[in-house]
């Protein structure tokens, strides 16, 4: 099981890593959208995949029996998901509106806070 | 049900006695921007109470953190668990001297940037909610001062992210949404890689709670993948704090925004990606910094050297300080490379240092912007004669960033460099050395052009008071000469705080009690 999900989060990061080496704005953002969800993944399984029984105190019993799941990354994972998930939603709007004003979703075109060609400093005086 | 079981010893889950009083202050520098901000957004429209409402949690909050650093300077670091759960499994919020003097620093340069915003920020940027960012990325900074849990860690990172894109495109010019998708997308990836490498530790050590971590991490290190994780760390850690190669996203952004923020960003943000590196490295995997010095140090040397390379070249003001940012990072990443507590000690007091300088070093070029309409080199000139007082905050600044005395600069280099010939590595100290003068070319040359140039056309841009400017510049430059002429009291702080890293038992302590050492 763990085999599998490690093999899942290999080709997540390599898919995620790989459009994010594009220089169009929107595979980028589909590729941090990938990559968030391969780190998701990576918590999940760093926290040890059981099949046993489900992380739930048994009503005459102190503390959880030997075997159960362990619930901390499922914890960890619903943070991860909510901040991932509020940063892709501004990152869409910011790169639309980006292509609204600048016409254009290719990064090397992107030259308006950086000018090309701006010349040296003047020298002296 | 809760009476049935009445049995049920709780001392084994929970810290049963309630929090004393008075270590409640560990939460004020978090608590305060945080309901400062949640009420400003509330009164967004409002736009009269913004300022004074910012500026008054800013105040509260550096009392806060004045009684807090006090306080850990006195009695050792400070812990309070959310929740009463026992840690590990509570989230802690632990602060020492390294983070409760860093939080400090850096909410006195908010304070003063609230201060400035007050001619920089008009009724528009309010009512987009300038101070409400300024606020929650505040409550982000400070809680990734004091947090002692690296989970949460990654959450204030986040915190303080998000808040810092709505400062940066605040006015949707076409220039501030080139620089901050650029910013929004790099930063979001070394946050993300952050978040990779605390899931690979978690798998590794079943911890997230930092005095944990230091207590399991000699035991263990040599059965578990420590250097690995250990580069990941300094990956996403060196892309927050710009480090050579991966700085490119702060000379693409750090220009466009309002000055306010700019000098917030340029002051207080890439040393967070300092402070984590000093906190993973110095106190969680020393001898994992051993592993990777070498590294560090290369990289520490040409960030120092190719930063200050491209403020060399720069036309614009903001642009060349965005790159003397960069080199900053730099020297301070030397200090963290020598792995000694001296190197510790230079790199914090260096830290306190950078935050005020870079700070007041945008604020002047705000004021500069303000008087002569420019920011460009090729016009902006003739100060000196139309208005001296700039040039004198001018001169006492590029003195401060240089490494010269009487200001705040000289003493943390001298450290630095002496802890670099002791530790082995003279080449370091050379490097320190030569990105110092090659500071001073760059900044001597925007005084001779900015200030002693006689004014190359009469301006035509309507001149802002500078009243502000200049009472905003004084609050800073009052800690920059304090720090040049009597640096006793900030190297002892900073060395305690590098003690701290290193002899970490004084934390764990404060976290588990229970443990003997």
């Amino acid at each position: 099981m763990d085999l599998i999900f490690t093999l899942t989060v290999a080709v997540f990061f390599t898919v995620g890593f790989y459009l994010m080496l594009s220089r169009h704005n929107i595979r980028i953002l589909i590729g941090i959208a990938i990559f968030g969800n391969a780190v998701n993944l990576t918590i999940f399984t760093a926290g040890r995949i059981t099949r046993l029984a489900p992380p739930i105190i048994p009503i005459d019993a102190d503390a959880l029996a030997a075997g159960t799941a362990n619930p901390l990354p499922q914890a960890l994972i619903l943070t991860a998901i909510v901040i991932s998930f509020s940063f892709f939603a501004f990152l869409l709007v910011l790169a639309f509106r980006t292509y609204q004003e600048l016409g254009t979703d290719d990064t090397d075109d992107m030259r308006v806070a950086e000018p090309k060609n701006e010349g040296l400093p003047p020298l002296g005086y | 049900m809760a009476i049935e079981h009445s049995s049920v010893d709780l001392s084994d889950a929970m810290i049963l006695e309630p929090t004393a009083l008075a270590d409640w202050i560990i939460t004020a520098p978090v608590i305060i921007p945080l309901i400062a901000g949640a009420l400003l957004l509330m009164i967004r429209h409002e736009t009269r109470f913004h300022a004074g409402i910012a500026i008054g949690a800013l105040l509260l909050a550096l009392l806060g953190h004045i009684g807090l650093l006090a306080r850990v300077l006195e009695t050792g670091p400070l812990t309070m668990t959310m929740g009463r759960w026992l840690p590990p499994f509570g989230i802690s919020f632990t602060a020492d001297v390294l983070g409760a003097s860093m939080g400090l620093a850096a909410t006195l340069s908010a304070l003063v940037c609230a201060l400035y915003s007050l001619t920089d920020i008009g009724a528009r940027g309010r009512r987009y909610g300038f101070y409400g960012f300024l606020m929650l990325m505040m409550a982000g900074v400070n809680g990734a001062f004091i947090t002692g849990d690296i989970f949460n860690l990654y959450v204030w990172f986040e915190v303080f992210l998000i808040s810092s894109f709505g400062l940066l495109v605040l006015g949707s010019e076409r220039r501030q949404l080139d620089g901050a998708t650029k910013y929004a997308i790099l930063n979001l990836l070394g946050t993300t890689l952050f978040l990779t490498a605390t899931a690979l530790l978690y798998g590794a050590l079943g911890t997230l709670n930092m005095a944990d971590i230091a207590r399991v991490m000699p035991e263990v290190q040599d059965s578990i993948p420590a250097g690995t994780l250990a580069t990941l760390f300094f990956f996403a850690f060196a892309m927050k704090a710009a480090a050579f190669p991966v700085n490119f996203w702060l000379p693409a952004s750090y220009h466009t925004p309002r000055i306010a923020a700019a000098a917030l960003f340029g002051g207080v943000l890439t040393k967070i990606g300092v402070y984590a590196l000093l906190r993973t490295f110095g106190m969680l995997m020393p001898d994992q910094l051993t592993l990777l010095s070498t590294l560090i140090a290369w990289v520490a040397a040409a960030t120092m050297i190719i930063g200050v390379m491209g403020a060399l070249a720069q036309t614009d003001l903001r642009r060349i300080l965005g790159f003397v940012v960069i080199s900053g990072v730099g020297t301070m990443m030397a200090g963290l490379a020598l792995g000694s507590v001296e190197g510790f000690s230079g790199a914090i007091f260096y830290a306190f240092h950078s935050i005020l300088v870079m700070t007041a070093l945008y604020l002047l070029a705000g004021v500069m912007n303000g008087l002569a309409g420019t920011y460009s080199l090729r016009t902006l000139s003739g100060l000196y004669t139309s208005h001296p007082l700039v040039a004198a905050f001018a001169f006492l600044l590029f003195l401060a960033v240089s490494g010269l005395p009487p200001a705040s600069g000289l003493w943390p280099k001298v450290m630095l460099i002496r802890a670099s010939i002791d530790g082995g590595a003279p080449w370091l100290a050379f490097a320190i050395l030569l990105s110092s003068l090659l500071t001073m070319l760059a900044l001597g040359r925007v005084f001779l052009l900015a200030v002693w140039r006689p004014a190359v056309e009469p301006s035509t841009a309507m001149v802002v008071s500078p009243g502000i400017g200049y009472a905003a510049l004084l609050v800073l430059a009052v800690p920059i000469v304090w720090m040049g002429v009597y640096p006793e009291p900030f190297a002892n702080v900073a060395t305690k705080a590098a003690a701290g890293l290193t002899d970490t038992s004084a934390y764990i302590r404060s976290v588990f009690p229970e443990v003997v050492q």
